[in-house]
């Protein structure tokens, strides 16, 4: 099913039905707490946040910090951009927008094992067999969630891959995986109120009975999940989902491609006030011959979602509210190997990212002659996040409990990128 | 004999003591009619003898076969470290509950009602011992044991997606045959393994030289020099995480990265050659085999590899097994197939033992004894490190009898326990990152292929026949939907399944529940309705039984009454009951 909100229902009257469920039962679940959604003026805060995930490891020595004439610099050439920077020559659509990007070319971390490298760089933790870190999306849906009080769509949204979980924040701020054409399954149970008011009230009676048996808090993470899920079963919101909506001229600016279409989705997604969407390209995992695979695959592909993101963000005023971050899980050796590709790297490599107040047009830091190393201060994972935190308007002095009871700080104590912000 | 303990957990001492005695009861009890479990297994064809390099006698621990003593050696391991941690046990879980479990863990699925009541109204007082064996050794659970087995292995030879891909050389169809037959004859776990490390032949089933156990590595050789098989194969049968080592020295260990291009040495013999459909360009199978390496610089006598280190300078790697061994380098097959030697010494491992174990005590209690649970060594030392190589050692006393070593497991006081906890074990609590003591047993959702068989149990009608090929078509595709892969050529792949709200929406609208609960869809449901006997206070209570193993409580009974004398009909009323039922907590975790 797509795109259908129950037929004939109103959100409210079917949230009355989960009052009445409540008086029944005598007990409440937290099934109801949208109806508490009281208009309490709060700080604003419209932040919300992109990120343009590269699985695989993109080969940032060919994209975003070229070494032409290096014997690790392979055949790219680099092109001006309107930002105070080049970038690669397959690039040309984004190199108009490179005013609202930056690079940071100084990122170094020490993960290059892709379940790592993923975990590390969503998280700004490196694993750990006894902890689940919460992921970016987890935390900045957790954080703004106070002042998304009228949203009834998942606030985590991660389209076409499937991002990295919750950790200790719990199951009910879990990404909500879509593909590119915002397809939701199963959204319509087709039967009258009366009815659904009787399933309702009994699920929650057995919800709040097996959760008082104490058996473990995944009991009554389950119950959240089931009150997330009403909501978003009634939401007219849910139509921020349904892209072919968007006239083909704009689909087409963005391209026909999953990761167009994906790009074109998350505007949709941060347009309906989301605070976290990801966007997942994946097949940057280049060992093989790689030059042709990004010249003719990749970055074409990249260049024009992209860049019809950056400039459809801006054309519709979201731009200072929102920040765009694109990375992957490292980036790859300068040296090319026997197969003509290049393997896991994470001593040196780039990423990008601007909007949300974010400075634009400039490069961050720099690497050395053959790009093998860093030349000068680095960043990592940490900083990375910490600073994305300041530009969403998130304290750095967050701290979360973890399950176990330890105290973790937002972004693991990172220190903002002071560039971006001055 | 199944009376719950009550929580006079006042100090470890008298809970432990009640439980101690009861276990001593319960084990004597219920070994009484374990005959030899032997004669089963022994059935089962060698591809190769593995004992020429093993020690001990088979058939230590078992000769004697009143007791299995190793029930009673894990109950004193375990409650040695409760006493350490000064934790009280939880009681024991109810039959009802039990059984549930145990269905789940064992065959997949929940049990049907008529299962069900079968157990609950035994009044043997081995009954749980008895239900084990027959789960474990009737004809009439073998298609089950082995179907449930043959997916958790599938999943971790080729994961949920393997074979599914226009380019894949796996047949997902022929790597599951390999697993049925192998789980049916209960094929000894060493013999299983050392068929999938050495497999040659067809990936697919009808074709010539057909071996299903092929499939395994069919996909993993070909590309980037088998590095995929070289971490696939030193994870899943030794528990050893080298594939950290490929790019660089491991980082919590003294491992090198010479260690990972000696291992991955073994593969480089070994292609899966494409077959295609005569006259087109579709894959129709692969053939996996072994041919002569020349080496990267082309001396077969001895056939080298190289690989780089992070600042550049390129070293040689001949084949060098884990713990230092080496074999004769030579590349030709006929001197020596590399994967038949790899075979040998990762058989001759212990910590081929020690994976097995700690993979089989994650199954049955949630968690091992280190996590991730394949990853040993001495950066991550065993919870339970007796425990452990007790286990280990007694598993290959029996030749590796997968059966064998379950019921010792499932039969264990640990096992009986219910997840219920009290003062005395709450802090016993892994999602806390606490080291799991398994003083209760711990919840967890069921599987998407667990919850998928148990609708299908609920969903289809007694006669109907059960069409294996069929039915694993239709679980494959309805569990794509939860699929993603992350866009790595490692193949990584996840499950956005348990808990999410994806998995939310297909309980509550998806087609399987839709038939599940509709009182003429001819599944349990209907049968209940049917029921001309039952009154609706009855009916209500088999549904209870029929999903959650349990009566419902008499506020239970009294709500849901009313709810159907308010309903439209009846029939409306225990169906959304019913639907109600399918959607809680209760129903999609095992606990």
């Amino acid at each position: 099913m797509f795109f259908t909100t129950p037929s004939g229902m109103s959100r409210r009257h079917f949230m009355s039905h989960m009052a009445g469920a409540s008086a029944m039962v005598g007990a409440s679940l937290a099934m109801n707490h949208s109806l508490a959604a009281a208009a309490a003026t709060l700080r604003a805060n419209n932040k919300r946040c992109i990120l343009m995930w590269m699985g695989g490891g993109p080969s940032t020595i060919d994209i975003w910090d070229l070494k032409p004439g290096a014997a690790t610099g392979g055949p790219f050439k680099p092109i001006r951009t309107t930002g105070d920077l080049e970038i690669c020559e397959h690039m040309p659509l984004t190199a108009q927008v490179m005013d609202r990007l930056s690079i940071i070319r100084n990122m170094s971390t020490r993960e290059a094992d892709h379940d790592r490298g993923r975990y590390y760089m969503h998280t700004g933790y490196v694993p750990n067999p006894n902890v689940q870190h919460p992921s970016y999306g987890s935390v900045i849906a957790h954080e703004l969630a106070e002042y998304r009080k009228e949203l009834e769509i998942p606030p985590f949204v991660s389209i076409g891959g499937g991002s990295e979980g919750p950790g200790f924040l719990g199951m009910s701020w879990a990404p909500f995986n879509v593909d590119s054409n915002g397809r939701i399954r199963d959204l319509e149970m087709s039967v009258n109120e009366a009815r659904l008011q009787r399933r309702l009230a009994s699920l929650q009676m057995l919800e709040t009975s097996f959760i008082s048996e104490n058996r473990g808090v995944a009991a009554a993470e389950h119950a959240k999940v089931l009150d997330k899920t009403l909501q978003l079963m009634t939401s007219q919101q849910m139509s921020a989902f349904n892209v072919a909506q968007e006239p083909t001229a704009v689909a087409e600016r963005y391209g026909q491609t999953n990761f167009g279409r994906s790009c074109l989705l998350a505007r949709r997604l941060v347009e309906a006030n989301v605070p976290f969407v990801e966007v997942n390209l994946g097949g940057w995992d280049n060992h093989d011959n790689i030059f042709p695979t990004l010249k003719d695959q990749r970055l074409p592909e990249l260049d024009k979602g992209m860049s019809a993101l950056v400039q459809d963000l801006t054309e519709r005023g979201l731009w200072q509210d929102t920040v765009v971050l694109w990375m992957g899980e490292f980036g790859r050796t300068p040296r090319i190997n026997g197969n003509t590709g290049r393997d896991h790297w994470a001593r040196c490599w780039s990423v990008v990212a601007g909007g949300g107040g974010i400075k634009g047009g400039i490069a961050v830091g720099k690497t050395n002659e053959d790009g093998t190393q860093v030349d000068g201060p680095s960043y990592s994972s940490e900083d990375l996040m910490a600073s994305v935190c300041q530009a969403m308007g998130i304290s750095l002095s967050t701290t979360f409990q973890s399950s176990n009871g330890r105290p973790m700080k937002i972004a693991n104590g990172g220190k903002i990128i002071k560039e971006l912000f001055s | 004999m199944l009376t719950m303990l009550t929580k006079s957990s006042r100090g470890v001492r008298p809970a432990l003591d009640l439980v101690f005695s009861f276990v001593i009861t319960f084990v004597l009890v219920c070994s009484s009619n374990a005959q030899s479990t032997n004669a089963q297994s022994t059935n089962a064809q060698s591809t190769f003898e593995p004992t020429s390099f093993r020690s001990g006698s088979p058939s230590a621990g078992h000769s004697n076969a009143s007791v299995p003593a190793q029930v009673d050696k894990i109950n004193e391991l375990v409650r040695k470290s409760w006493a350490d941690f000064n934790l009280s046990p939880s009681a024991l879980e109810s039959d009802a509950k039990w059984v549930r479990r145990l269905y789940v863990d064992l065959l997949g699925r929940i049990p049907s009602p008529t299962e069900q009541r079968e157990f609950e109204n035994d009044e043997a007082e081995d009954k749980r011992a008895s239900l084990v064996r027959r789960l474990l050794y009737d004809d009439r659970y073998t298609l089950d044991y082995a179907r449930n087995w043959t997916t958790i292995w599938t999943n971790l030879l080729i994961g949920r997606t393997g074979g599914t891909g226009n380019d894949s050389l796996v047949s997902r169809e022929g790597m599951q045959k390999y697993l049925r037959d192998s789980f049916a004859r209960n094929k000894p776990y060493h013999t299983m393994v050392h068929d999938l490390i050495t497999a040659t032949g067809s990936t697919k089933p009808g074709t010539e030289n057909f071996n299903g156990a092929t499939n395994y590595l069919a996909d993993k050789v070909n590309e980037e020099n088998a590095t995929l098989a070289t971490s696939s194969v030193s994870k899943l049968f030794l528990g050893l995480q080298i594939q950290c080592t490929q790019c660089h020295n491991h980082p919590f260990n003294d491992w090198k990265q010479d260690k990972y291009w000696e291992f991955n040495a073994f593969f480089r013999q070994t292609r899966a050659l494409r077959r295609f459909v005569q006259g087109t360009d579709d894959i129709s199978n692969a053939e996996l085999i072994d041919q002569d390496f020349a080496g990267e610089s082309n001396n077969p006598e001895k056939a080298d590899l190289f690989y780089e280190l992070r600042n550049g300078l390129v070293k040689v790697a001949y084949p060098v097994f884990v713990d230092g061994t080496k074999i004769d380098p030579s590349g030709f097959v006929q001197d020596v197939n590399r994967r038949q030697e790899l075979a040998k010494l990762i058989l001759g491992s212990k910590f081929f033992d020690q994976a097995a174990i700690n993979r089989m005590w994650g199954h049955f209690f949630g968690y091992g004894f280190t996590k991730p649970i394949d990853d040993l060594g001495s950066h991550n030392l065993p919870s339970n490190a007796e425990l452990l190589s007790y286990l280990a050692d007694e598993f290959r006393k029996t030749e590796y009898d997968q059966k064998q070593l379950i019921e010792w497991l499932v039969l264990s006081e640990a096992y009986q326990l219910s997840s219920k906890v009290n003062p005395g074990n709450q802090r016993d609590d892994p999602t806390l990152g606490e080291v799991p003591q398994f003083s209760h047993y711990y919840i967890r959702p069921f599987a998407a292929e667990e919850l998928y068989e148990s609708l299908l149990l609920l969903t289809r009608g007694t006669g109907e026949e059960d069409n294996y090929q069929t039915t694993e078509e239709q679980k494959s595709a309805w569990l794509q939907q939860f699929s993603t892969e992350f866009g790595t050529d490692e193949g990584d792949e996840s499950i956005d399944f348990s808990g999410t709200i994806a998995q939310v929406l297909m309980m509550f609208n998806g087609d399987m529940v839709r038939a599940a609960t509709r009182a003429d869809g001819g599944g349990v449901l209907q049968q209940i309705i049917q029921d001309p006997k039952a009154d609706v206070r009855v009916k209500i209570e088999r549904m209870f039984e029929a999903a959650l193993a349990r009566q419902p409580s008499r506020k239970e009974a009294t709500a849901f009454q009313q709810l159907v004398q308010t309903s439209g009909s009846p029939v409306e009323g225990l169906e959304d009951i019913w639907w109600a039922l399918l959607n809680s907590n209760e129903f999609i975790f095992n606990h």
